[in-house]
């Protein structure tokens, strides 16, 4: 083991990302305008879950004072009405779902449109029935959730971060190095005094503090828009975050161990992230999911990560709260590097 | 006879394809020693076996007298075929890089002036001529001050200009008394180059021994060629052997002081007259029955 070696090579990698000047900037602009666009769509007081088509309407733009709906239903939070000629154009677009529900407006029997298998369609029905009673304040009692409040920003934003990490780890570990192995670049290199250890330990660190730096700078860019609120501490945050780069790095060797195919490499590595991608958790919870699926989540290094930033960034847990999630991707990256390195071959 | 590099049997198959059959020879120090043969004739898995960087099916391969160790790779050179470095480094941080590799590294301005690329260190290795770039492989297979230098086809694709400008630098390069072995398919590389060659076909060697006696071995005498309009007399009264191509005659002698008094003596005008002598090709040719670039 030389560390002059592992140094160079740690050294020429981080040239060679910083001075790419389109991936350099993708790295950091992607994240920002994901988290900018959620930002904006999920901060706005505009913001609408569900979408109500009312006829007749002689514009798009339904004037909610005009209009003659329920009271209770038209103050509802969260619908969006828009308006429509006639019941033919309304029900054209109920069929496409690019509305929920289909009201008409003045109906002395309120007659409604909804489509069977649209579940948000019945979700509004039953708003939509609830609103021709009298609201009765003694059936039910409101209780407030006392506590400080965590904005969908807030709960969003670790995962973005997180999604961004483990594209680029894949993506930069993984298909760089077989690539290079495509062109020879890896070739060359075994004929030199080089390790495979002491390379393939480069290409992880170089990684690493590439991640940690595009962490660092998205963050900050982001905190200049957003007032992200932090209840725990920002070094657990930092020791969490360093874990998960680790560990997805980790895993990007594996899928370099071998191969020459850049095409098959995308494969694997789009069949790796698209499912870690939406079962992390990193754009919605698995809250009530069936237990099979949470459980294929736990393979994933993405959901240990996130499940322990989330819980210091949005409930104040310390690092002794979060260890299962440590422990689980410290022995994922064990597995990882030993296999990686066991399959790992230079040559095509 | 202590020889730097020794191959004892040397064999590689592919499933069904017997790549390099059971082959053996020996390079002294301090010798430019040729691999030549067309493509396919398995030069580059023979070199690619010597250089550690495939494993060989059997044989030995016996460095300074012994197995090759963790060493081995500190002390020689090599230049491959082809080969992609890393992207967006300059050609001296290219060479700074490589150089970190090893224990005992060469003066980088040395190399630098050796291998003519003062004036385009400061280019990224992605954006220069393929000459250039072949002059950068050359310096980072001299950056360790090896002892042994593989060049593998280190001038194929190369224009005419760039190559001479190539071998100037190989032969600088053996007058520093480094060992080489290189591999081509151009004859005229191999003759300026090589002390020594071994010719392969069909994973074999066919012939082994310097130029000079590759050629007396196996190509006797010379080719004169005429303009078919030099010669005054019907052609069949001429006295050899000899076959007309493109307006021209081509005779081929064992004997060039008679065959020269006999058209002297014919009134031929010897005006345009050339004589070549064999080369590596014919020698090829000869053994094989067929061209080395077929």
């Amino acid at each position: 083991m030389s560390f002059k070696r592992l140094w160079a090579m740690l050294h020429a990698r981080n040239l060679e990302f910083f001075r790419d000047r389109s991936a350099l900037g993708w790295n950091f602009l992607f994240p920002f305008l994901i988290v900018a666009g959620f930002g904006i769509i999920f901060g706005g007081k505009d913001y609408s879950e569900y979408k109500v088509g009312v006829f007749p309407s002689q514009s798009e733009i339904v004037s909610m004072k005009d209009i003659d709906l329920p009271s209770g239903f038209k103050e509802t939070r969260f619908i969006k009405f828009i308006g429509f000629v006639s019941f033919e154009d309304g029900a054209e677009r109920l069929k496409h779902h690019k509305i929920d529900f289909l009201v008409k407006a003045g109906s002395p029997s309120h007659e409604y449109w909804v489509s069977g298998t649209s579940p948000k369609g019945y979700i509004v029905e039953k708003l939509f029935k609830a609103s021709l009673f009298p609201e009765n304040k003694n059936i039910a009692e409101k209780m407030e959730v006392r506590g400080k409040e965590i904005r969908y920003i807030d709960w969003l934003f670790p995962g973005i971060l997180a999604m961004n990490m483990m594209f680029s780890a894949l993506w930069g570990v993984g298909y760089v190095v077989v690539r290079y192995r495509k062109t020879g670049v890896l070739k060359r290199l075994n004929a030199t005094p080089l390790t495979a250890f002491e390379y393939l330990s480069a290409q992880i660190l170089s990684r690493i503090f590439i991640l940690m730096f595009t962490l660092a700078a998205v963050w900050i860019g982001c905190s200049l828009f957003f007032s992200f609120k932090v209840e725990g501490s920002y070094f657990d945050l930092f020791l969490i975050f360093l874990t998960g780069s680790i560990c997805l790095s980790a895993y990007g060797l594996v899928i370099a161990a071998r191969g020459t195919s850049e095409e098959f490499t995308s494969g694997v590595v789009n069949f790796i992230t698209w499912p870690m991608m939406f079962l992390s958790e990193v754009w919605f919870s698995l809250e009530g999911s069936p237990r099979w699926v949470k459980l294929i989540a736990k393979l994933f290094p993405l959901t240990h990560m996130l499940s322990a930033v989330r819980k210091v960034m949005n409930d104040g847990a310390r690092l002794a709260d979060v260890t299962p999630e440590l422990a689980v991707l410290i022995f994922m990256t064990a597995i990882s590097i030993a296999v990686g390195a066991a399959l790992f071959s230079w040559n095509k | 006879m202590n020889y730097l590099l020794e191959i004892k049997n040397l064999v590689k198959k592919y499933k069904e394809v017997v790549a390099v059959d059971d082959i053996s020879f020996s390079i002294r120090q301090g010798i430019c020693f040729g691999l030549i043969g067309p493509n396919g004739a398995g030069k580059t898995t023979t070199i690619e076996m010597v250089e550690d960087i495939i494993p060989p099916t059997s044989g030995e391969i016996l460095y300074k007298g012994k197995p090759r160790s963790s060493l081995f790779k500190q002390e020689v050179g090599i230049q491959f075929q082809q080969t992609t470095l890393l992207s967006s480094l300059t050609l001296r941080e290219t060479l700074n890089t490589f150089k970190n590799l090893y224990n005992d590294p060469a003066d980088i301005e040395e190399i630098i002036d050796i291998c003519n690329l003062r004036d385009i260190q400061k280019r990224l290795n992605d954006r220069i001529s393929g000459g250039q770039k072949q002059r950068l492989m050359l310096a980072l297979a001299m950056i360790n001050k090896p002892e042994l230098l593989f060049l593998d086809e280190p001038s194929t694709g190369l224009d005419p200009q760039a190559r001479r400008n190539l071998w100037s630098i190989v032969q600088k390069i053996k007058e520093r008394g480094n060992t080489i072995i290189l591999t081509t398919h151009y004859m005229e590389e191999a003759q300026r180059l090589c002390d020594e060659i071994a010719i392969m076909d069909n994973g074999r060697i066919i012939a082994e021994g310097t130029p000079d006696q590759l050629i007396k071995e196996h190509c006797k005498g010379v080719t004169v060629i005429l303009p078919r309009n030099s010669i005054k007399i019907p052609l069949s009264s001429l006295p050899f052997r000899f076959r007309e191509i493109n307006g021209r005659i081509e005779i081929r002698t064992n004997d060039i002081n008679s065959c020269l008094n006999t058209l002297l003596s014919e009134n031929a005008d010897l005006t345009e007259m050339i004589v070549r002598s064999p080369n590596l090709e014919n020698v090829f040719l000869n053994l094989t029955g067929k061209q080395l670039r077929e």
